[in-house]
């Protein structure tokens, strides 16, 4: 179900495999606000057309990039199909893939205000780019992904001057929102569907 | 630094974790409340948040968060059956502090006291951590929610089985589910769109 024929299917259904009827099923049609709005969430991030300047291929880029840092099957399967799906989507899908490879790590790390709390700092990587990798992804696309391994795994340790770096190249502040929200939106979507998935297999 | 990036002092920032009000700015900037179209009040739901500067940043896109919006009241605010509001709320605090949001952890510690009648359970959270020993119910939430914030999420079996141990049935821990990777979201936006304030 990676196509947009099915683009009426409900999202977390799909991801955390709940059919019609089950016991999962009864559970979510329980909180039928929720229910919707999860789904319409995923419909203004990636079916309603762009109103922000944010290209179809970057918002498909960045959530498959966030579900393979999460190393979840069954979102990074569904973005990367998406992806592919596009014309330029097979090199992207590639480059997204190859980054997140080597990017994986165990989250959430970060820096705390200097005081208290800094005894509770965790060092992490810092994500960097190869030239080669810069050139498949364009420059926008390429500050996107920086931004999102800091969102999925250390997101205390944004600056300011993050916000302004994506600025430089051609972020507007409308288009910063939506990037951000696509990160935050995924990772909800897939804990959301993980928990669902877990739910429902135990016993 | 560009010169449309909003540039605050962090003298104000607080540095440590709080149930104090807490005032958040943002670093780019937010749709001044004079200029919100008819479609961006829509998407603020509630036209009280046009007072918000992070609502009215998020306004920027307002498709996406009316839909956010309208998820988030329910995650929290429909109680019919399953999860209390005061777990759903510890279970948002617990969240912010395992990811470090000072703004998001102040907010929801304070609904988590006010619906539990708990502040000093919900203060040792905020100040020992999420290893903080509150009781066997809360202990359950606060590690399901820890474990659903981890990156990749560690969410298993053995936590379902704890919940439905201490009574919990399968809407509550759906619930619980919910409100956990909600805050997965909103600690996102808030850690990386602005940062908080301390109030005189």
């Amino acid at each position: 179900m990676t196509d947009h024929a099915t683009a009426a299917a409900d999202i977390l259904d799909t991801l955390a495999k709940v059919s019609g009827g089950t016991h999962l099923d009864a559970l979510r049609r329980e909180r039928p606000q929720t229910r919707d709005n999860v789904q319409a969430s995923y419909a203004a991030l990636f079916e309603a057309g762009d109103r922000t300047s944010v290209t179809l291929d970057e918002r498909l880029a960045v959530a498959a990039f966030v579900a393979l840092l999460h190393e979840d099957g069954p979102s990074s399967d569904h973005y990367l199909g998406l992806l592919r799906a596009q014309l330029a989507g097979e090199a992207l899908a590639n480059a997204a893939q190859a980054i997140a490879e080597r990017a994986r790590t165990t989250g959430p790390y970060g820096a705390y205000p200097a005081g208290p709390l800094s005894i509770e700092d965790l060092a992490g990587p810092e994500l960097a780019l190869e030239p080669a990798e810069r050139d498949a992804l364009g420059e926008r696309l390429a500050a996107a992904l920086l931004h999102t391994h800091r969102l999925v795994f250390h997101p205390r340790d944004a600056q300011a001057q993050h916000l302004a770096a994506l600025q430089q190249v051609g972020w507007s502040t409308a288009a910063i929102v939506t990037l951000s929200q696509i990160i935050a939106y995924l990772a909800f979507q897939i804990r959301a569907a993980h928990g669902l998935r877990v739910l429902g297999a135990a016993a | 630094m560009s010169t449309a990036v909003l540039d605050h002092p962090a003298t104000g920032a607080p540095t440590r974790f709080t149930q104090a009000e807490l005032d958040w700015t943002a670093w780019v900037d937010p749709v001044p409340e004079e200029a919100l179209t008819e479609r961006q009040k829509q998407g603020l739901v509630d036209i009280a948040r046009a007072k918000s500067p992070y609502f009215r940043l998020l306004a920027h896109d307002p498709d996406i968060l009316k839909a956010r919006t309208l998820a988030d009241k329910d995650i929290f605010y429909n109680t019919k059956a399953g999860l209390p509001r005061a777990e759903r709320e510890l279970a948002a605090a617990a969240v912010s502090r395992s990811n470090g949001c000072i703004y998001c952890a102040s907010v929801h510690a304070r609904f988590a006291s006010t619906f539990s009648k708990r502040r000093e359970d919900v203060q040792r959270l905020l100040d020992d951590g999420v290893q903080a020993d509150l009781d066997p119910l809360w202990n359950a939430v606060v590690e399901a929610s820890v474990a659903l914030t981890a990156t990749p999420v560690a969410f298993g079996p053995e936590h379902v089985r704890k919940l439905r141990s201490l009574g919990l049935d399968d809407l509550a821990i759906a619930d619980l589910i919910h409100a956990a990777s909600f805050f997965n979201w909103a600690n996102r936006l808030m850690l990386t769109l602005g940062e908080p304030q301390t109030r005189d």
